[in-house]
């Protein structure tokens, strides 16, 4: 194992940043600055996305068409999704990874850094090319992300950008896949065994086996699209002898372990918070390894519940059920393994700990959605309706994206040497709780009464539980600028931060000072298992 | 004794009401309806079965996340013991209660999926064909018989009118229920207590035809025929819509069934041109029973 790589000049020299702006951030291949690239580019899009989703709760807001055309509404649920997704939780969690993979393994940086640099900046030109199909002539992509033929297909030009774009993003995400594994598998300090890893740096490798695996079946899958729309093909036209249904297989094949991508992450992350502020370590740190590989394992075999109502056969929609019903094994393992972490500890309820309890609960309320979605009897009524709404913005936004919230909030005195006002850290978290419990609980009422997802407009009987909704939307809108005035505060004004800036952290990131200097580990450090969350392997 | 009795009528008079309110949505419903089929009682059963063992196990969990943020505070000065961190024992117990548990929600799950599978021994079929944004419906047989039943129906005047700003969504009414996008130009009667199979496919993309009061919803897809069925328990009007994004008016696409008992149905289908087996009979023509339209592609 080629541990930390030969350096031959100096230390001395570095901490010195590269002076002009070109040079520390277009040309970095330092992974803290392309953390940092990374996080506040789908910072950026996470505002473009959650404006989209502004438009579509204004015109959901009342019964009657108000604000937007049905074409309108439609590209930007469409957008609205492939923008959040691909730009903002995707690559949050490659910039969390970035920063802290090689801290947490004691390497001097990413094994591939010119990769990882182009990996990053592929991605502004991926999304230029995907928001730009909506002042083309035609509009953006309006058959919704799943990108079903034969609707998507009648889009115009945008077929093509958009395609494009996805092929990009692609690229990109394979690429950081490739260097995260190069990375944990080549460059940990001697001592750090794969059984002694934090558990984020853990669900980052499995996660980057996933992404590895089903972004080339996405590609695949458009591409086919391409070229049935431009090169005369029929690969999913019935009358050419095609099949549309057999997209959607293809499609979910990647789109159902796309869904762990965006979440086991999210996993690691709140199983390194909880023992920080409980001041205890992980229950059962082997337990949640393995129950994180059974997940990815399971998440490729499960794909057609999303296609219960496409005329299965019975056999298959059985295999399908009983597939999917088995995930909820390993996901409840984890939640009772955080739940017995707090048992006996010595809790305090800092921001980055609200957060992740807010995780628990919250995506425990998704993942129950999740498992009634399951049941083919009950799914032929829940699908496609607000039903399934509601349970996949708990999974993501009360999920992935409060475990982003979590980390940055985490992180933040490690990266930047301040602290931030804990005040406003916990205004902000109280202020989501209410209005993204608002925006998306009623959601599930709706979809019970039989409201359909992807609709513009609605019966009057979906007036009231709609209006609350769009409220709870508002409210939420609001809370990236709160972040940003928080963070923004503390990076000028706040407290110095300490080495350790949280009582029970553990972990090789904060062996190192605050700010972490430019480079850190050029030599490997020598590992004191007291120092690490999971040294004591016995458990 | 008259208040009594006057609220044993309002009672009586809301249980009466249920029916029809199973028919529509509601303001502020917050629940799946038990709908009028078998179909869509296994579904409202099932869904209720999994929404208490969630509820169950949720308490459980988060309450016990609460015992512990309340009991193990450091402000009350808990002290953390750090040798809790694995016992193999409830690390066993919490992966095989589980286990056990899905194995009680399959049971019957599979138990109502199969009986949703058997499209055997329909005494009606009726073939359902979705376009961008309207529904085809033909009934191809009754009783064996083949019937000429063609039609196409879409969005009602009165919606179409509301959801170009000409009129209040809020004033589109039939029998004083608000039916704003959920209401048709033409309605599709169908008999009650008859098993009556549908075939389902479309002419351009992907639909979905979805009436919760039936309990399934089936896509329509171009190139596939689909097959599904019902049995309707009670006569009434059941309202659905597509359930599945068809481009720009698939919002505006819905769907009505008249549910009427048989003898009625059986006008109705005299008027529509249809044919009924003892005038058959009495026509001498047996007609062949109708070739069923093979599943899959
Ligand atoms: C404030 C935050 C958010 C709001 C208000 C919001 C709102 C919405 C709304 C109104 C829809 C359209 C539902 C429909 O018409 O069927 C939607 C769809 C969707 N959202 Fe969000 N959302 C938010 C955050 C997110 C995040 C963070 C993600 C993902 C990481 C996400 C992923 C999706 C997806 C995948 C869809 C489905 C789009 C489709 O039907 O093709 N949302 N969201
Ligand atoms: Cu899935
Ligand atoms: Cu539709």
């Amino acid at each position: 194992m080629a541990h930390a790589t030969t350096h031959t000049h100096d230390d001395a020299h570095h901490d010195e940043k590269p002076q002009g702006f070109l040079d520390r951030w277009v040309f970095t291949t330092n992974h803290k600055d392309i953390g940092t690239l990374y996080l506040v580019f789908s910072f950026i899009m996470f505002i473009i996305g959650g404006a989209m989703s502004g438009v579509i709760r204004l015109e959901l807001f009342q019964p009657g068409l108000q604000w937007v055309a049905p074409e309108f509404f439609n590209q930007m649920t469409t957008m609205h999704a492939l923008v959040m997704i691909f730009g903002g939780v995707m690559p949050a969690f490659v910039g969390l990874a970035n920063w802290m993979i090689p801290l947490q393994i004691g390497a001097p940086d990413m094994a591939l850094p010119r990769m990882n640099n182009w990996s990053f900046w592929i991605l502004p030109f991926a999304f230029f090319l995907l928001l730009l199909t909506l002042v083309l002539p035609g509009g953006g992509p309006a058959g919704g992300w799943t990108l079903y033929p034969p609707l998507s297909l009648q889009g115009g030009y945008n077929v093509a950008f958009v395609i494009f774009a996805i092929h990009l993003m692609g690229i990109s995400s394979i690429m950081g896949a490739i260097n995260i594994i190069a990375t944990i598998l080549n460059m940990r300090a001697p001592g750090m065994d794969l059984l002694k890893m934090p558990l984020f740096t853990w669900t980052w490798l499995i996660t980057a086996f996933l992404l590895i695996a089903v972004m080339p079946v996405l590609a695949g899958a458009v591409t086919m699209l391409l070229t049935d729309k431009f090169f005369g093909t029929s690969f999913f036209n019935a009358a050419g002898g095609g099949d549309p249904v057999m997209f959607q297989h293809i499609f979910w094949f990647f789109g159902h372990p796309e869904v762990y991508i965006m979440i086991l992450p999210a996993f690691g992350i709140v199983s390194e918070i909880i023992p920080t502020f409980s001041r205890k370590p992980l229950f059962g740190y082997q337990a949640m390894v393995y129950a994180t590989a059974s997940i990815a394992f399971l998440s490729f075999i499960v794909w057609a519940h999303h296609m219960f109502t496409v005329g299965m056969p019975l056999g298959g929609q059985l295999y399908f059920m009983y597939a999917t019903m088995l995930i909820a094994v390993p996901t409840g393992v984890k939640v009772f393994n955080w739940v017995a972490t707090m048992w006996r500890g010595s809790m305090t309820f800092e921001t980055p700990m609200l957060w992740s309890i807010a995780f628990v609960i919250l995506f425990t309320i998704g993942g129950f959605s999740g498992l009634m979605l399951a049941i083919v009897p009950a799914d032929y009524q829940y699908h496609d309706t607000y039903f399934v709404v509601a349970h996949f913005h708990y999974v993501l936004v009360t999920g992935s994206l409060f475990s982003i919230i979590a980390a940055v909030y985490y992180w933040w005195p490690k990266w930047t040497g301040r602290m931030y006002s804990e005040f406003w850290g916990k205004f902000h978290f109280w202020w989501t709780m209410v209005f993204v419990n608002l925006l998306f609980f009623p959601q599930h009422f709706l979809g019970l009464a039989g409201m359909p997802r992807r609709i513009p407009d609605y019966n009057v009987a979906f007036a009231d539980f709609n209006m609350i909704s769009s409220i709870g939307a508002f409210g939420m809108l609001i809370t990236p600028f709160m972040m940003f005035v928080i963070l923004w505060h503390s990076k000028k004004h706040g407290v110095k931060a300490e080495q350790v800036s949280w009582e029970g952290a553990k972990g090789l990131e904060w062996t190192v000072p605050s700010p972490a200097p430019h480079h850190t580990f050029t030599t490997p450090p020598k590992i004191d298992d007291r120092m690490l969350a999971h040294g004591d392997v016995a458990h | 004794m008259h208040q009594i009795g006057k609220s044993i009528a309002a009672l009586a008079a809301l249980a009466a009401a249920l029916p029809a309110a199973a028919a529509s949505p509601q303001p502020w419903q917050l629940n799946m309806t038990p709908g009028v089929t078998e179909t869509a009682q296994a579904a409202y059963s099932m869904h209720m079965i999994m929404l208490w063992i969630c509820v169950v196990i949720g308490v459980l969990v988060f309450g016990a996340m609460g015992v512990a943020m309340f009991r193990f505070r450091k402000s009350k000065g808990a002290v953390p013991d750090t040798t809790l961190v694995h016992s193999t024992k409830v690390e066993v117990i919490w992966t095989v209660v589980p286990v056990l548990i899905l194995v009680v929600m399959a049971w019957p799950a599979t138990k109502y999926l199969i009986a949703a599978a058997d499209v055997r021994n329909a005494e009606m079929t009726v073939k359902i064909t979705g376009y961008q944004w309207k529904w085809r419906y033909e009934i191809l047989d009754y009783k064996g018989i083949e019937q000429p039943v063609n039609f196409v129906s879409s969005l009602d005047v009165d919606s179409n009118r509301a959801r170009q700003g000409l009129k209040d969504p809020a004033d589109v009414q039939v029998d004083g229920v608000n039916t704003y996008l959920l209401n048709v130009d033409r309605e599709l009667v169908l008999p009650t207590d008859t098993k009556i199979r549908f075939v389902i496919t479309a002419d351009d993309v992907i639909h979905a035809w979805w009436v919760p009061a039936l309990g399934w919803k089936q896509d329509a897809i171009p190139g596939f025929i689909n097959e599904a069925w019902t049995n309707i328990r009670e006569p009434g009007v059941y309202r659905g819509q597509c359930a599945e994004l068809c481009g720009k008016d698939h919002g505006f696409m819905p769907i009505v069934v008249r549910a009427v008992p048989r003898a009625e149905f059986e006008q109705e289908l005299v008027k529509m041109g249809g044919t009924l087996p003892d005038t058959a009979a009495i026509a001498q023509a047996p007609a062949a029973p109708a070739s069923a339209p093979s599943s899959g592609r």
